[in-house]
């Protein structure tokens, strides 16, 4: 299957008033094109799933969101990510408070090999968000409740981290994101590593965070995506192919691709 | 500083001022870290080299002098033991006394002592060469003295004055110097001879010929034990607890310090076995001890490194493990393995402190001749020039070291591209 | 015959019984005999038991001939010589040797009849030598010869003697530390008959040549071993002053910060440094960096000592840098990607991330490379050797000269040895402290950094 020429993405990528806008994103890994031209909004408060195939960028694209991709020498971007009507991708703007406003939870938990409480209070720490060490104490229970985790850690926050299940670390992960306030939670396939209690747990989560956040979420179950997202994007070897609400992506895609997606002719 | 009206974007741009001087900063440690390093090298080296590139070169003077058989009472019939013990020395000094006519003993002494005490030995070997230059009158670049040496290298030219020479003896210098009799050329002699009290006369040739014998007896040594090893640890031996000891040995060996190699070389070698000291020998098996972790490490990163699916395939075919191992892994480690060798000779070549140990600092004038004969090794000759006052063993040191860093240089690029080569096959 | 003769008959046996035992077999394969091994398997086992049984008694002649050869000789020595003392002895039989090497001095010593009894031994030894080695060359050839029969397994043969050889050499890394442990020990144990351990151990005055006190062990000196402790780790100290942080940070600057353009220059660069041999650094120290201290030591109207304890440990941490930067490049290369991804993921700047995620996760590795760095200040040696001196002052000023361990083995040992005086067995107590020290630092670190790894893996 080659890259489709001059594809104009079906159903409805933009909307009014969104979080973040994205407009002719692409992506270059050297001489290498990962993105091809993707324009999507992401509206307050709604969570939206990114599906597609292996390889088929939307991890990538997602990365782009808070500029993770810095990271990586040889990756290039163009195009406008707006934040609120500002381009992230402006020179003038610093990552640190960008990736303060939109948070991160990985695909393997990765917790610090720090105490659980101080894993959640990293984040105030390094940006100053408490002015004391009570103030630090509640945003870390805070965060500890939000993300569920709270009781099951309450008499050991000076325990390290690394010491807990795979889906309590992760779900650490979350509370860690949480506790510096983000705006926008990018969130790539945090339930790959996770066995199905865990994943639940995560997914309900997920669906408790909306109220307060702005949840893109990459990930490989379709059944996850069905459950957890208002709107769902359908990738393509670097395309956007169509994005519609995700009831309607599962029951009456509007693409030949996303209907031959989801209903597992190739993955 | 924060405020509880403050959102959260507005207290982390409030912490950004901080933060960004605490990257600054931190990115310019690093950077300083790096730039001290590599200043030091570059300091180190420049140091050596404007202190050793003048040991290459060295001063003499041209004089034509009659072989005056008469005096030397030799004629071009003598037996080589005859001319071999005529007075040239006699000769040199009754030359200048009528040449430079100095007034007094004490003057011509100090006339004398301008002229290398090798000088003799230089008009000797000529005679010896030719013997029919007996009678003639021949034209002669005689040595120099170091302090000579030195004034006319380093001073000359700058006006200043010498603390080693007097009023009178830089006269007579700058009368060979208005005659155009004083010159420098390329100092063979530190290249062909053996040690010597004397700076004029001393070279590196012995110290290089024992080091070279030193490398080749921990070659010979080192390379098919430190094989040997890496193969049975790699591919023979059974994961018990005595091999586990095996491992852990090697691993602290090669972070022993050099020195304690040096007590087990005199304590075993030389007290127990009776292996002769300041030899070639005893410092080969001394340095053998020391580079085997090296070798034996790399031999077995180098196994390591061969593809599973070669054994396997070899295995298949029937072959035993023994034939697998030699027919198949081994030439395939075997880049990776001489890499780790080269790597431990360039150390040995360096390793000066157990060679103390084992009475290689002894003062040694002979070119030795195979690995029993006493002997001394470039660094140990540069740690003995260097406690030397004089300043033209400084500069010595220095051209002793410029050779030793040379070779080092050369292993060392081996190395390097025996590893390429090893790179692009896999 | 003398060695290199034997080594090359050796050499050549070696050949030739390869050949004679490849063909034997390939004749009798010729016969129509089915061969259990190929014939190379044949001749590498004839070549083995032609060579080995020659080559172990000949490392064995080595080893022996000497103690014999004195033995006999000693008995041939006057009588007042050989009553007197061990040293005497000694000293005798060295003489006996020069002699013998110069026959022009043959006739004009007492000596001279022992030297030539020598000479007459050396030439009987030497003619028993080649004989026993040549003949069991012809057995080796003789025996195998008519072993190698159709039914003979030559393959298993082989491969189980040189599964032997192989085994032998890597036991040879084990009777290193066994060979340094029990020299050093052995030697030590002399000492500490003569010179308390406690006194050893705990004493502050270390003059190994002179006695102070009347009442201190024999004539000759005293050996409290404390300033030299004291010194080693002064010097270690500066040492280490210089080389973790600059190490620490170039390599911290070197994966995190530097360009991939700027990393493979910079590296082998940096590594340079660890190549130069010590020596060459001790001459640096000692006729570039000591004059320079002392110079701006006197212009700010400091006295500093000509072999200061600076100069020594600035140039040895110089020494070190590299070190500690490639073995802290490895630990923080370990750290997952996971982790700075994680940090970053909640805004943390660079510098940020380095310190509170990348060095903690590190910390066990940094800590084990920190140890081997300490290990191998210990125990270097031409550095102290030629910039520091060998006052055995107990200062912490690093402007004063001080002493170190291997400086005073160096000096102890260099020149003339006397193995029944404390000072020269004193080297060999200086030695085992040493030996035992850098041993468990190294141990330590080792374990720590194995441990972290598999951690990360």
């Amino acid at each position: 299957m080659s890259i489709i020429e001059n594809h104009e993405t079906v159903g409805s990528p933009l909307s009014e008033g969104a979080k973040l806008r994205a407009r002719d994103v692409c992506v270059f890994y050297g001489e290498k094109q990962a993105i091809y031209n993707v324009s999507l909004d992401i509206r307050q408060n709604e969570v939206i799933a990114l599906i597609g195939p292996s390889g088929c960028g939307k991890s990538t694209f997602l990365r782009c969101l808070n500029r993770m991709n810095d990271t990586i020498d040889i990756c290039n971007v163009t195009g406008e990510i707006l934040l609120d009507g500002d381009n992230i991708y402006d020179p003038r703007v610093d990552v640190v408070p960008l990736r303060a406003t939109v948070g991160m939870v990985f695909q393997k938990p990765n917790p610090f090999p720090k105490s659980i409480y101080d894993n959640i209070a990293y984040g105030p720490r390094i940006h100053g968000l408490a002015s004391s060490r009570v103030e630090l104490d509640e945003i870390v229970e805070k965060s500890l409740q939000r993300a569920g985790l709270w009781n099951e850690v309450k008499d050991r926050l000076h325990a390290p981290g690394t010491g807990l299940s795979g889906g309590q670390q992760q779900r650490l992960c979350i509370a860690r994101t949480i506790a510096v306030d983000p705006e926008v939670i990018l969130m790539d396939e945090p339930c790959s590593a996770l066995d199905p209690i865990a994943t639940a747990k995560i997914e309900e989560l997920i669906d408790e965070l909306r109220e307060n956040y702005t949840i893109a979420i990459v990930t490989h179950s379709m059944q996850q995506a069905a459950r957890v997202s208002q709107r769902t994007a359908y990738f393509h070897l670097g395309q956007l192919i169509e994005v519609n609400a995700t009831d309607k992506v599962f029951t009456t895609p509007e693409h030949q691709l996303t209907e031959a997606y989801i209903t597992g002719r190739f993955g | 500083m924060t405020d509880s009206t403050m959102t959260t974007r507005q207290k982390v741009e409030a912490s950004m001022r901080r933060r960004r001087a605490a990257e600054t900063r931190f990115r310019l440690y690093g950077m300083a870290s790096v730039l001290f390093g590599l200043l030091c090298l570059v300091v180190l080296f420049g140091d050596i080299f404007s202190k050793g590139t003048s040991a290459f070169s060295q001063t003499v003077l041209t004089t034509t002098i009659e072989i005056d058989g008469d005096y030397l009472d030799i004629t071009p019939d003598s037996s080589e033991s005859d001319i071999m013990s005529a007075n040239y020395d006699g000769l040199i000094k009754r030359h200048f006394k009528n040449d430079v006519q100095p007034k007094g003993r004490s003057e011509a002494r100090s006339l004398f002592s301008l002229i290398s005490s090798g000088a003799g030995w230089q008009i000797q070997s000529q005679v010896l060469e030719d013997p029919s230059i007996i009678g003639k009158t021949v034209t002669v670049d005689l040595l120099v003295d170091d302090d000579v040496d030195q004034w006319f290298k380093h001073e000359y030219g700058n006006d200043s004055g010498s603390v080693r020479l007097s009023e009178k003896q830089l006269e007579w210098i700058t009368g060979w110097i208005d005659s155009d009799a004083l010159k420098t050329q390329f100092n063979t002699t530190f290249f062909v001879n053996g040690d010597s009290r004397e700076p004029e006369l001393a070279g590196i040739r012995g110290a290089i010929t024992g080091t070279l014998l030193t490398l080749l007896v921990t070659f010979l040594l080192s390379f098919p034990i430190g094989v040997a090893a890496a193969i049975y640890l790699e591919e023979f031996a059974p994961k018990n607890r005595l091999t586990e000891i095996v491992e852990i040995n090697i691993n602290n060996l090669a972070a022993v310090p050099s020195i304690t190699f040096g007590l087990l070389g005199l304590a075993i070698f030389i007290n127990i076995f009776g292996v002769s000291r300041s030899t070639p020998l005893v410092g080969g098996l001394v340095l053998t001890l020391m580079t085997l972790p090296t070798i034996i490490i790399s031999g077995r990163a180098a196994i390591k490194a061969v593809p599973p699916s070669i054994r396997e395939a070899a295995l298949g075919l029937g072959a035993s493990k023994m034939q697998t191992v030699f027919h198949h892994v081994l030439p395939l480690a075997m880049p990776g393995m001489l890499t780790g060798t080269i790597i431990g000779m360039a150390q040995a070549l360096g390793e000066t402190a157990p060679l103390l140990m084992i009475g290689m600092i002894a003062f040694v004038v002979d070119v030795p001749g195979f690995i029993n004969d006493p002997s001394t090794v470039l660094p140990v000759q540069i740690f003995l020039w260097s406690d030397s006052p004089e300043r033209a063993f400084t500069e010595r040191t220095s051209g002793a070291i410029m050779v030793l860093l040379g070779f080092l240089i050369i292993m060392n690029t081996a190395a390097v591209m025996l590893r390429r080569r090893l790179e692009r096959r896999w | 015959m003398n060695y290199s003769t034997l080594l090359i008959a050796l050499l050549i046996a070696l050949g030739a019984a390869y050949f004679l035992g490849r063909n034997r077999a390939r004749s009798l394969a010729g016969q129509g005999e089915s061969m259990h091994s190929l014939p190379t398997h044949y001749g590498a086992l004839t070549a083995l038991w032609t060579t080995l049984p020659p080559l172990l008694i000949l490392i064995m002649w080595v080893m022996l001939e000497p103690r014999i050869v004195d033995a006999l000789l000693t008995m041939q020595l006057p009588e007042a010589i050989r009553t007197a003392s061990e040293a005497e002895v000694r000293l005798a039989l060295s003489k006996v040797h020069n002699i013998a090497s110069d026959p022009s001095m043959m006739g004009q010593s007492e000596l001279g009849s022992v030297a030539a009894h020598l000479v007459d031994l050396e030439q009987r030894a030497a003619i028993l030598k080649g004989g026993v080695i040549l003949s069991l060359i012809l057995l080796g050839v003789a025996v195998t010869w008519r072993r190698i029969q159709p039914d003979l397994r030559a393959r298993g043969e082989v491969e189980r003697i040189v599964r032997v050889m192989l085994f032998a050499s890597s036991a040879i890394a084990v009777l290193t530390t066994l060979g340094i442990l029990v020299s050093v020990l052995f030697e030590a144990v002399l000492f500490f008959q003569k010179v308390s351990p406690i006194e050893f151990l705990f004493g502050t005055t270390w003059s190994p040549q002179v006695a102070l006190r009347a009442d201190q062990s024999g004539s000759s000196g005293s050996f409290g071993a404390v300033p030299l402790f004291a010194g080693t780790l002064l010097i270690s100290a500066i040492a280490m002053f210089i080389a973790v942080p600059v190490g620490l940070m170039a390599a911290i600057y070197l994966s995190e910060y530097a360009t991939s353009r700027v990393r493979q220059l910079a590296k082998p660069a940096l590594e340079v440094l660890a190549g130069i041999p010590t020596v060459v650094y001790g001459f640096f120290a000692a006729l570039t960096v000591a004059p320079f201290i002392r110079g701006v030591g006197e212009s700010v109207g400091l006295d500093v000592s000509s072999e200061s304890a600076l100069a020594a440990g600035l140039v040895m941490g110089i020494m070190i840098i590299p070190f500690v930067s490639s073995l802290s490049d490895d630990v923080i290369n370990a750290v997952p990607q996971s982790l700075r991804d994680g940090s970053y993921g909640l805004g943390a700047t660079r510098s940020e991330t380095v310190r509170q995620v990348v060095i903690p996760a590190a910390l066990p590795g940094i800590v084990g490379a920190v140890m081997l760095a300490v290990s191998r200040a210990i125990g270097e040696t031409m550095i102290v050797a030629m910039a520091a001196g060998l006052a055995a002052n107990l200062t912490a000023n690093p402007l004063d000269s001080v002493t170190t361990v291997t400086v005073q083995i160096v000096t102890l040992l260099v020149g003339d040895q006397e193995f029944d005086s404390p000072k020269t067995l004193a080297a060999f107590a200086l030695g085992l402290v040493l030996f035992i020290v850098t041993l468990v630092l190294n141990f330590v670190a080792i374990k720590i950094v194995q441990k972290y790894r598999e951690q990360y893996d």
